[in-house]
Parts: structure tokens; sequence; C-alpha cells
């Protein structure tokens, strides 16, 4: 019995090796910090358009700002 | 939001270096240190190509796997920032990385090496957004402030591309539809995936 009961917590320890960190994105470390989508609580700095705290207007400010500020084509009529 | 991504376009990289001052410049980068550079290949030879080399922030991040201490977290937009309460400037991420990114300021008649500095794609660390301890050791939290990286922003060509990974992409796919060439997106495939994925669909290079 005993030698199952070794045999059995040596099975597991084994298999506990095995085992496999999760690697989800905001995983491996782990987060550290607030969101950015808090804001900084600067306004001098802070970019007008958006609400610190609100993610889909800070999502939305960033892709506004990367498209008009890196593609020029949506400022262009296409030939 | 997917997650953020850098992407170079060499058909527009001229070599000025913009990017390499506007980071040094909004980060106060110590001398020594240079979280991004332009790198050029063939140099001299007609048809030379140059690009913006920095962090990649990559998908699953060499640097991060080899740390000891676990001084790396991935923010929610995939962004790879580092503690440097955390590290220890062993190095071991320098060799890791395939971009070359990690890099150390030597203070010192020997040289001795401090803590690892990296891009942060201008979001800060793990320090209360926008506080002097943050912006000392890492930089400006231009994320945080509803901006996108200084480098890119301030690319006059907008070879530099950064932005939310679909956003990039489908800024650079109308480019090479538009242009007929130029298809290579050089490191976006070692950072995200394979090369195969890194060749937006229905172009010619």
């Amino acid at each position: 019995m005993k030698l199952q009961l070794l045999m059995g917590a040596l099975a597991l320890g084994l298999l506990g090796g095995c085992g496999e960190k999760p690697q989800n994105l905001a995983e491996g470390g782990g987060s550290r910090g607030s969101p950015a989508y808090q804001g900084t609580g600067v306004a001098a700095f802070t970019a007008p358009g958006w609400k610190a705290g609100d993610e889909t207007s800070w999502v939305h400010e960033l892709r506004a700002r990367g498209q008009w500020g890196q593609n020029e084509y949506t400022r262009i009529t296409p030939r | 939001m997917a997650r953020m991504k850098f992407i170079c376009d060499a058909e527009r990289c001229i070599e000025c270096n913009g990017c390499v001052t506007a980071c040094k410049n909004e980060n106060d980068v110590p001398w020594g240190v240079n979280r991004r550079r332009v790198v050029t290949l063939n140099d001299g030879v007609p048809g030379e190509k140059s690009i913006s080399v920095a962090c990649m922030h990559c998908s699953d991040a060499p640097c991060m796997a080899v740390c000891p201490v676990n001084c790396f977290y991935r923010t929610d937009e995939g962004v790879v920032l580092h503690d440097k309460d955390v590290c220890i400037g062993c190095g071991y991420c320098s060799y890791a990385c395939p971009f070359g990114a990690p890099q150390f300021p030597s203070k010192g008649q020997f040289g001795v090496r401090g803590k690892m500095d990296k891009c942060t794609f201008c979001a800060g660390g793990p320090e209360k957004h926008g506080s002097q301890a943050e912006f000392e050791k890492y930089g400006r939290n231009r994320l945080a402030e509803g901006k996108l990286p200084a480098c890119a922003e301030m690319c006059s060509t907008k070879a530099l591309l950064a932005g939310d990974g679909d956003m990039v992409a489908d800024i650079f796919r109308q480019r090479v539809v538009m242009r007929g060439k130029g298809a290579e997106v050089w490191g976006w495939g070692t950072a995200y995936g394979t090369n195969k994925n890194a060749k937006p669909e229905g172009t010619r290079s």
C-alpha cells in the first residue's frame, strides 16, 4: 500500500513537470500597471477626441490617428 | 483592438534617421543607447534598401522566454515591456532578440552594464502612467495619451507605420496594390509569424 502511494506521488510529481504555462496574449510574466486607456491624467499632453477610462473611445482615437496620420490614400482621389 | 505592431516600408525609407532622433528626444534616451536605428542593406549600391529597426514587440518574444528573472510582461495591446526594478542586466535578452533591440547603458571606466533599455512602443512601464518615475525609467507614455509612437508619427515619408496590426497591414496592403511592388515586410515574419503570412495577398513584388 505504501509503495503504491509512493509510486502515485512520484507519478504525480513527474506529470507536474510536463505542465505548460499559459501563453495567452496578456499573460507570460503577467500584465503590470494599469491599462493604457486609463490615461495619464495630464490634460496638457493628452490627445483630444477620447475620454480617459473609456476603452472604446481610446481604440477609436488611435485607429483614427493612425489612418489620417499614416495613410495618405485616404486624403487623395485614387487614379 | 487586435494588437500593436510596427511595419517598416523599405520602399519608402530614405535613411533620414528622423525616427531615431524622434525616439531619443521623446524618451530622453541616454547617450550610448539607441532604441531605434536605421539599417541600410547594400549601402552605396543602386537599389539599396533601408529599414528602421527597433523592438518589434513579438508575438512569441524570445526575450521573455530567456529572461531569468521574468522582468518582461505583455500588455493587453500586445506591447512587450519590462520592469527595470526587476532586471538584473544579465544580457540574455540581447542574445535572444533577432532584432538587436535590448540595449545596455554602460557607465564608468570599466563600462559596467546597466539595466536593459529598449523600445516601449511609447507605452512607458509598470509605474503610474505619466509619472516622473515612469518617464525617467522608460520615457514618455504616448499610448496612454492617446497617441502613437513618436518614431512613426514623425516619419516624413510614412515608411514606418505603427498601430493596430490590422490597420497598419491594411495601409501597407493598399500601398503595395497601388505601386505594384515592394510587398516584402522585413522582420514581420520573424516577429509575428511565418513569411507566408507576412506577404499580403493579391500583390506582386
